[in-house]
């Protein structure tokens, strides 16, 4: 029998030491090779979502997962399961229980998920062509080559895809409006772009999957009449940059891509378009702008992309996710695909589960989960069992969501609704620690500096937004600040011309909406009731809580606190900086906030 | 001498307005900013004016036209990592080693740069130094990393 050991080599991963690792058990194997009855394969692969497990290692096919694996523990897995067969206990994973589980399915964290566009990440080697047909890839793409124009279009209707990069779109009727044009030339993108400055689900499918991109291009390709197209990937993903270039040369090399696509007689080619990472230029516009060479501002729309848009060439432009979705849709058919989700967002969605959760990572699941599904059984709940205060999804043109809406579907119509907007999948958990002023200041401040200035009220109304919640947050805030930013927020909504600044007050509005108290705390009782911002916080420890552990005392920067050991510590409010070590490293909540100092 | 890697890299591409920015880019890489006369070479060879690269480099983010440190720290300021304490690290730079955001040491060592996630929130706080990720950062762990970087530069 043949063994694979399936060597996480993600991001997270890699800054764990998993290459290493993986080189390690590939010199290890064929020295041991002698005492092996089993041929055994070193694979490496893309992230597996559970970074902060990480490194992870996988074999199959017993199907036992390894977590946080050192250089150290590579022989003693080779012995005792490579070898002996059996799993070595103390890496597996520990459920809610604590009892150990073996496999991947049994772990809680991926239990619940269904995977459609991170399927093949964390089997298959992104650099092998091979390992990408053998999950059944490219069957999509040689399936539309035998479909018409008009018959790939209604094929994707009736899945009832829609775009995955935020807004929504139904990704046929885009298809079709570039369809329609006559035109010599036309082109088709790939966002990969990902601007949400705290998600990662793009790269991770650039990075992990490559050909599942191209083939869903390709395929976007063949719909809208197109031979050429561009991957627009930010320079910074250095990985998913090199992975999609290598990718493209070997698809080439098989004939998937190139001259003669499958011996079909029709020609794709597809280049690479490295962003010089303005959040800006994930809009589709400003994404054309930057491709053609120019500084990557919105243009006004109309003309639509899909009419005139690359170098004045109808242009579709489709995010990552979408794209690696099409390849199923063709080769199982747009019914199945429709199958899951909800009335009006089909299949599943992949989110970047992050904050204080205790499991963090990068999730996929059917629409129309509920939040509370999402945070608390796959996320396991907030860390420290803390209480739960909001969860912001969509990123910065996104919102804050209270606990009273987590049993809401998280689908594009359902949160939109309220406000907030499921985005592109950054899902932000936020505990009673976090401060919703602070993270409505903080995506302002994204935003003001990430906005293209075109425009005087997305220019003029971030930066007065953002001196306004930057005097509150430190202490200066007036009364009228909050109906002042509501009306700059609601004059943003109509004036803006792109979307970034139309949706940029999100943050602001929600957090008025569903934590108004909080503003007020800040402005009149000159607190900040999570203890976040400095100047509104003063930190003292409770003497009948304090077990006189140290620490408190060990974590504090500036050494403002002292006791000695077992016996209540204290601290020196005239060193004290507010930072709030000390309270995230006592073990027995003793220590306590307060508002301003003196007040 | 300089004028030879960058006529190198500019030449890596064809003479078209539409690979402007990947040129920058590679230089960026190389010098850890684009120095004038890679500005001037290039405008020279796609046939633009200046000042127009100059927008360009000003206003994509990753570039620089301001050399930087020996070591550049990048502080992950996403979204995840903000709030799970970046901004006190932030300030903890600015206590070992006197710098801001974008600022360089004056003895040339170390430039601090805040970005945007860095794609392993799961282990936020997350910071980079060269090409080392430090994951579930504190201000604790701070002063021994920063150091080891120091000796190395003595
Ligand atoms: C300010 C702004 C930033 C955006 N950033 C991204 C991005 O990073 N990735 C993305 O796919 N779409 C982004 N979009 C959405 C794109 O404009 C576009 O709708 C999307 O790429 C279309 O692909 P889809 O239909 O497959 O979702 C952004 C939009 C705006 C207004
Ligand atoms: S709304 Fe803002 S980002 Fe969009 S075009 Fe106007 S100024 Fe630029
Ligand atoms: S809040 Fe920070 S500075 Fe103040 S005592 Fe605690 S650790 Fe020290
Ligand atoms: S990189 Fe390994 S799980 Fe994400
Ligand atoms: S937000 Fe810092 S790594 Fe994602």
């Amino acid at each position: 029998m043949t063994r694979t050991v399936l060597v996480c080599c993600g991001t997270g991963c890699l800054a764990n030491g998993s290459k290493a690792i993986a080189d390690k058990f590939e010199a290890l194997i064929a020295e041991k090779k002698a005492d092996a009855r089993t041929e055994c394969f070193v694979k490496r692969t893309g992230c597996n979502g559970f970074c902060e497990n990480g490194p992870l290692v996988k074999i199959m096919p017993d199907d036992i997962i390894y977590y946080k694996v050192k250089l150290s523990d590579v022989e003693e897995i080779i012995d005792t399961t490579l070898i002996g067969g059996k799993p070595v206990e103390r890496l597996l994973y520990k459920d809610d229980k604590g009892r150990p589980v073996t496999k991947q399915e049994e772990n809680p964290f991926y239990a619940p998920q269904l995977k459609t566009a991170l399927r093949n990440i964390g089997f298959i080697d992104p650099l092998k062509v091979e390992d990408y047909l053998a999950a059944g890839g490219y069957e999509g793409l040689k399936k539309a080559l035998t479909m018409t124009q008009d018959e790939i279009i209604e094929e994707v209707k009736q899945s009832g895809l829609r775009g995955r990069g935020g807004a929504g779109f139904p990704t046929w009727r885009k298809w079709q409006t570039a369809r329609e044009q006559n035109a010599e030339v036309k082109y088709v993108g790939c966002n990969g772009d990902e601007g949400d400055p705290g998600a990662f689900m793009d790269r991770s499918v650039l990075e992990g999957d490559p050909h599942t991109v191209l083939e869903g291009l390709a395929i976007a390709a063949l719909a809208v009449g197109a031979e050429e197209g561009f991957l627009y990937i930010r320079d910074e993903y250095a990985l998913a940059v090199k992975n999609v270039t290598a990718a493209i040369k070997d698809a080439e090399a098989h004939g998937f891509l190139g001259d003669n696509v499958m011996g079909s007689g029709r020609k794709i080619k597809f280049s690479v378009v490295r962003g010089g990472g303005a959040f800006v230029c994930g809009e589709e516009t400003a994404l054309i702008a930057s491709v053609e060479g120019k500084v990557g501002e919105p243009k006004p729309r109309p003309p639509f992309p899909a009419i005139k848009g690359a170098f004045g060439a109808p242009t579709t432009i489709n995010n990552v996710e979408t794209l690696a979705n099409l390849p199923v849709i063709l080769r199982d058919g747009g019914k199945k695909f429709a199958s899951v989700g909800t009335e009006g967002s089909k299949g599943t969605k992949v989110f970047a589960l992050v904050g204080k959760v205790k499991r963090t990572g990068l999730v996929e699941i059917p629409m129309g989960v509920t939040l509370r599904h999402l945070i608390y059984d796959i996320g396991g709940g907030i860390q420290g069992d803390r209480p739960f205060k909001a969860v912001q999804t969509g990123g910065p043109s996104g919102g804050c969501i209270p606990e009273n809406m987590l049993d809401l579907p998280v689908d594009f119509d359902t949160l939109k609704a309220k406000g907030a907007m499921m985005g592109s999948g950054g899902m932000i958990v936020m505990d009673d620690r976090s401060c919703m002023v602070e993270v409505a200041r903080y995506y302002i401040e994204f935003l003001a500096e990430e906005s293209c200035g075109k425009c005087t009220p997305c220019r003029e109304g971030l930066r007065q937004m953002l001196g306004i919640l930057t005097d509150i947050c430190e202490g200066r805030g007036k009364k009228g600040d909050i109906e002042l930013l509501e009306s700059i927020g609601e004059m943003m909504q109509d004036a803006c011309l792109c979307a970034l600044g139309k949706t940029a007050a999100n943050p602001v509005l929600t957090t008025i909406k569903y934590f108004r108290d909080e503003y007020e705390a800040h402005i009149s009782g000159h607190r900040c009731p999570a203890g976040v911002c400095t100047a509104l916080t003063s930190f003292k420890v409770e003497a009948d809580k304090c077990k006189g552990c140290t620490m408190c005392a060990k974590a504090c920067p500036v050494g403002a606190v002292s006791g000695e050991v077992k016996k209540p510590h204290k601290i020196d409010p005239a060193k004290c900086i507010a930072c709030g070590s000390c309270r995230e490293a006592c073990r027995f909540g003793a220590i306590a906030t307060e508002g301003r100092k003196g007040k | 001498m300089a004028d030879k890697i960058l006529k190198e890299i500019i030449d890596r591409y064809p003479r078209e307005r539409r690979y402007a920015l990947a040129v920058m880019q590679d230089m960026q890489r190389h010098y850890s900013y684009i120095p004038r006369e890679g500005l001037e070479l290039l405008a020279g060879h796609v046939g633009c004016k200046v000042a127009e690269l100059y927008s360009m480099a000003t206003f994509y983010k990753a570039l620089s036209l301001k050399p930087r440190g020996k070591h550049i720290i990048k502080l992950c300021n996403g979204t995840a990592c903000h709030i799970r304490g970046s901004v006190n690290l932030i300030n903890g730079i600015n206590r070992e080693l006197g710098i801001a955001p974008g600022e360089t040491t004056e003895d040339g060592e170390f430039t601090l740069e805040l970005v945007n996630c860095l794609g392993s929130c799961a282990l936020a706080p997350v910071m980079v130094v060269d090409e080392t990720y430090y994951g579930k950062m504190t201000l604790e762990k701070l002063p021994s990393i920063l150091g080891e970087y120091r000796k190395e530069a003595k």
